[in-house]
């Protein structure tokens, strides 16, 4: 069964734009990017729109649906009203290139300053081994696709752009954590994660995790636990004492600071 | 065309003049935070500087456990330390719960939506033109939520033993028919504080640095099957940490009023043996 969807694209480029009409037939079972990609078939064939799996794993088709930033890929048409309007804009904390498209760049240079995994040497026998428990413990965070939604909708960087140089972002949190429970990692990340990465920046009020369209608990898995393990080493006299007589565990050895 | 240098109007974003364009109900959960906790903070406030209406034989407000000051006779189970102090008892000890809710991670979220608007909800513009997060003072000071949660401990256990206490047989002037009975004793008060006490112990143990403690800042689990298996049992707390916060903020506030209520004679206890 079709109906004629309210469709609003915002089209325009870093010189200025404005969300446009475009009524456009749709049918039962579409997504956003379906109505989209029919736009462009029959009403504006140069209309801008970053897209590749439709199937929610590539992370290419991020932008906001009705203000929420979301992938238009998984964004149901049955989700709204049939009389309801549905409006589409690029993400807004990025530069825009041209209509849907955003320039992501800043998320490729944040990935640049974090240091990458660094393993110890290999057993004797040419390997390297991890209980089963300690791998599981990762997978969670290995789930993210790079949509940069969570980037996109964090305020951090959202309603402050000057905040950019200094905040790394959700996105990069979870690859802090990850690594910082990597029982194989021999880097300290914590003061960097807390310096130039930003973290202490970040107020937890946990719009990563609400739009993560993996459903990864960015803030209580890893945002929190990282913060909480920075606390472990600059703001804790506890552990410090306890490090310093000997008396914490030796989980933390073998690892240098970066 | 009208930018800013900050914001998401910022040059070079896409050119949108809305501070969001949600058209949800978005501001529901803010605003209902903001009332809910102006309330209870009001409520908590009048009650911790009032200085009486705390203990209702056998039951004493957790506004007041332990009663530390200058308290009226057989609310002070652990002494009187403090009897010097010439205000509410309650302000001695109170600082430990506030601190702990204060910093703690659902609460900051909380406060942070619906008090500071930063943000008031996802994908809508906060009205501040600088921010700094938890960097600077005071906001730093979120990082010794761990110390008040060892506090919150033993409040905890303090809370629990009052509990106990609470099974104490009643004095004639609060008991129903006949008087007072020998044995144990059990009425609606007892009832709600055996509620208020395993919130705040659900509340208590699902928080993030009790999560942190137990295991979480381990990188081996395998090397620590106890801790792992404690931090298993807490990080399936911890997923519903915000429902606990809430159930025992209403769970201390409605175990204050009905002592409040039964020590200003309002009511009488419902008493079941």
């Amino acid at each position: 069964m079709s109906y004629t969807l309210k469709l609003r694209i915002w089209r325009g480029d870093k010189d200025g734009g404005a969300v446009e009409d475009f009524p456009v037939e749709v049918s039962e079972g579409e997504v956003v990017l379906d109505a989209i990609h029919r736009v462009q078939a029959t009403q504006a064939g140069d209309l801008a729109v970053r897209w590749n799996c439709k199937a929610g794993k590539c992370g290419s088709c991020s932008a906001e649906v009705n203000g929420r930033p979301r992938l238009m890929c998984m964004c149901r048409l049955s989700d709204f009203e049939e009389d309801e309007v549905i409006t589409v804009t690029p993400m807004r904390s990025f530069p825009v290139i041209r209509d849907l498209v955003t320039d992501v760049s800043f998320n490729y240079e944040k990935a640049k300053e974090l240091p990458s995994f660094s393993p110890p040497p290999r057993d004797a026998d040419g390997k390297r081994r991890m209980a089963q428990v300690d791998v599981e413990r990762g997978q969670e965070f290995r789930k993210c696709i790079e949509c940069f939604l969570c980037q996109n909708v964090c305020h951090v960087v959202r309603d402050h752009e000057d905040n950019k140089k200094a905040f790394a972002g959700p996105r990069f949190f979870l690859r802090y954590a990850e690594l910082d429970m990597h029982p194989l990692d021999t880097h300290d990340r914590r003061e960097l994660a807390q310096g130039a990465a930003g973290l202490g920046m970040c107020n937890i009020t946990k719009c990563c995790t609400e739009v993560c369209p993996e459903g990864i608990h960015i803030t209580d898995n890893a945002i929190i636990p990282m913060k909480e393990r920075v606390v472990d080493k600059k703001f804790d006299p506890l552990v410090w004492l306890g490090n310093k007589i000997g008396i914490r565990n030796k989980d933390n050895d073998g690892r240098t600071e970066v | 065309m009208a930018t800013t240098d900050h914001g998401v109007t910022s040059p070079g974003r896409a050119h949108i003049e809305a501070r969001t364009l949600r058209e949800d109900r978005w501001w529901l959960a803010p605003l209902t935070t903001f009332v809910v906790f102006s309330a209870f903070v009001v409520y908590a406030t009048v009650r911790a500087f009032m200085g009486r209406d705390y203990y209702a034989s056998p039951y004493l407000s957790p506004f007041y456990s332990p009663c530390l000051g200058d308290c009226v006779e057989g609310a002070s189970d652990f002494g009187q330390p403090f009897s010097w102090w010439p205000l509410s008892a309650a302000l001695i000890i109170l600082i430990f719960p506030l601190g702990f809710r204060m910093t703690c991670y659902y609460y900051r979220k909380s406060y942070y939506r619906a008090f500071w608007l930063s943000p008031p909800a996802c994908g809508v513009a906060e009205p501040h033109s600088a921010y700094s997060g938890e960097t600077k003072f005071p906001l730093i000071l979120q990082n010794v939520h761990r110390y008040f949660w060892y506090a919150a401990v033993v409040v905890g256990l303090i809370l629990t033993y009052d509990v106990f206490l609470a099974f104490r047989p009643m004095p004639a002037e609060y008991a129903v028919g006949d008087g007072e009975t020998s044995g144990v004793h059990m009425g609606l008060g007892t009832l709600l504080m055996i509620a208020n006490v395993v919130f705040i112990w659900l509340y208590t143990l699902s928080c993030h640095s009790c999560r942190h403690v137990v295991g979480g800042r381990l990188r081996h689990f395998s090397k620590h099957p106890v801790r792992y298996k404690l931090w298993t049992w807490v990080s399936k707390l911890n997923g519903s940490h915000g429902r606990w916060a809430w159930y025992s903020l209403f769970s201390v506030a409605l175990v204050d009023l009905y002592v409040f209520l039964l020590a200003t004679g309002t009511i009488q206890d419902l008493r079941f043996f």
